[in-house]
């Protein structure tokens, strides 16, 4: 579904990503684990087009998407949760969501709405609060939410425990499994590798730009070197 | 208290014309972080294109009409042309675009236009209204109506439509709302349209009271900034303040010390506000929530 070749990225003379391949098929959900500065926060904006891409391809579904300008990616039913959330903050949950489906905004977005607060009850109780009033866990949900309304086929979620409570963690990560058993297709970031490999079907390895190990989840987690570096045992 | 009354009419007639251009400040800022310093001229282009519209023999509203329209074309290719090609360049230098643009569009005008002073026959005529004492021209009653209509206008458009949101959006929060598929880009471009758009209106507005020539740009740019500065800048409620309360103090600096100092009294509020209160009176200090 989204395949990346040999992508390379910078910030000014720097360069981050020193040619990254990997593939996410459709209905998977594909963990990228590695440290602070890996380069895996600069990779998902480099495919949502937040982040020019100084060389290689993204393929969407086949079609080669990196001239795109990142309005038209989400277009294309890609959508991103960024890192640290990043809600409206002086906009309500209500507004917050509505704007999430700004790309198809002439479609009936009750359906979209009532499922949204299925999934995340308590926004519903906070419909006309500032976003910038949630606590940190509230506003992740409202992240994951407005990522939602876009009607994605394929969710980049960026770091989505980060700063969490260990039952919040347990909430967010119940909800990426329950959306890839609606066919939803994942590609998830996380630092607490241990909590994405539980969930994720494949993983690869991100350390200073470049992708050092690739496998299930599963060969990841027993990995002498991800137990040692990431895993903590 | 006659006295009085005139300033304070006086006052917020200018007021509101400062507060429609720190209006425009206000969008801009908002939208792209750019002070935009060619606001004057906006307000310049709107007074002068109607006063040689009507010069040249088209009746007065088609007149205003078109005038609103071609500054807003103007703000519109200046983003496009001036300000979206240096894209990624540092806020400082996008300022000193604008200035740049500020200095072309002043001298273009005179090419244009020319050098003299001109006026715009008021809408309700002439004759003062004599109310307690004061005479007050029936031109300020047009200017506060009209500043009030805009003002609600555009308080119902950020916060009654999802375009109007998606302003907002993009200035509570860039990244995310690139990310959500909206095309920040036209966004900008949109808070300069409606910025000059204001800017014409109120350069409509001012000139039967106060004349129009093609330099009154800087000075209302100033004095706008000023207000946006006092008030907050971002704060669309302090724009409006801020400009209503410049144009008071300053109609009693004229009134009570000496009109030689009407102008100075901007410039002394910028200083003050910059060293006392730098967010201004309605800027919000960031709060921050983990």
């Amino acid at each position: 579904m989204l395949s990346i070749e040999n992508v390379t990225s910078a910030y000014g003379r720097i360069e981050v990503l020193h040619g990254v391949t990997l593939h996410v098929d459709a209905g998977e959900i594909v963990s990228l684990i590695g440290a602070n500065g890996a380069g895996k926060t600069t990779l998902m904006h480099a495919i949502s087009g937040v982040q020019p891409i100084t060389g290689g391809t993204i393929r969407f579904e086949g079609e080669p998407i990196e001239q795109r300008p990142a309005h038209v990616r989400v277009t294309f039913a890609i959508s991103q949760v960024p890192e640290g959330r990043q809600v409206f903050e002086p906009l309500s949950v209500k507004d917050n969501l509505r704007l999430g489906a700004w790309t198809r905004r002439d479609a009936d977005l009750e359906p979209d709405i009532a499922r949204v607060c299925a999934l995340f009850p308590m926004l519903k109780t906070m419909w006309k609060t500032p976003a910038g009033a949630l606590s940190g866990g509230q506003q992740q949900m409202l992240a994951i939410g407005r990522a939602l309304m876009a009607k994605p086929r394929l969710l980049l979620l960026d770091e989505p425990s980060m700063g969490l409570a260990p039952n919040l963690v347990d909430h967010v990560l119940s909800v990426i499994r329950a959306l890839k058993d609606d066919g939803l297709t994942i590609l998830l970031v996380e630092q607490n590798a241990s909590a994405a490999l539980a969930i994720a079907d494949r993983a690869y390895v991100l350390e200073t730009g470049r992708v050092t190990l690739s496998g299930t989840a599963a060969e990841i987690q027993t990995d002498s070197r991800v137990k040692e570096a990431y895993l903590g045992i | 208290m006659a006295e009085l009354l005139q300033f304070v009419s006086s006052g917020l007639t200018v007021g509101a014309i400062y507060a429609l251009v720190a209006l425009g400040f206000t969008l801009i800022y908002k939208a792209s972080d750019i002070i935009n310093f060619a606001q004057g001229e906006f307000v310049m282009l709107g007074g002068m294109t109607t006063v040689f519209m009507t010069l040249a023999g088209v009746p007065l509203p088609l007149a205003a009409s078109i005038a609103i329209v071609a500054t807003t074309a103007i703000g519109v290719a200046l983003h496009r042309f001036a300000i979206e090609p240096a894209r990624g360049a540092s806020a400082v230098s996008l300022i000193m675009i604008t200035i740049g643009a500020s200095i072309f569009l002043r001298g273009t005008a005179q090419i244009v236009f020319d050098r003299r002073f001109h006026s715009l026959p008021p809408l309700l005529g002439a004759d003062p209204i004599h109310f307690g004492g004061a005479a007050i021209l029936p031109q300020s009653l047009v200017v506060l109506a009209s500043a009030t209509v805009i003002v609600t206008l555009l308080w119902l458009f950020i916060d009654r439509t999802l375009l109007g949101k998606a302003v907002l959006a993009t200035a509570a929060n860039r990244l995310a709302a690139r990310l959500i598929g909206i095309d920040t880009r036209r966004i900008v471009e949109f808070s300069f349209a409606i910025s000059a758009a204001i800017g014409a209106i109120a350069g409509i507005l001012i000139t039967p009271i106060a004349l129009t020539s093609y330099d009154v740009g800087t000075l209302l740019a100033l004095k706008g900034f000023a207000a946006a500065m006092l008030g907050g800048i971002g704060s669309a409620l302090g724009a409006v303040v801020g400009g209503l309360l410049i144009g008071m103090i300053e109609a009693f600096a004229a009134g009570y010390l000496s009109s030689n100092y009407k102008d100075a009294v901007a410039f002394l509020i910028i200083l003050v506000v910059l060293i006392f209160i730098p967010q201004g009176l309605f800027g919000r200090a960031k709060i921050e929530r983990v």
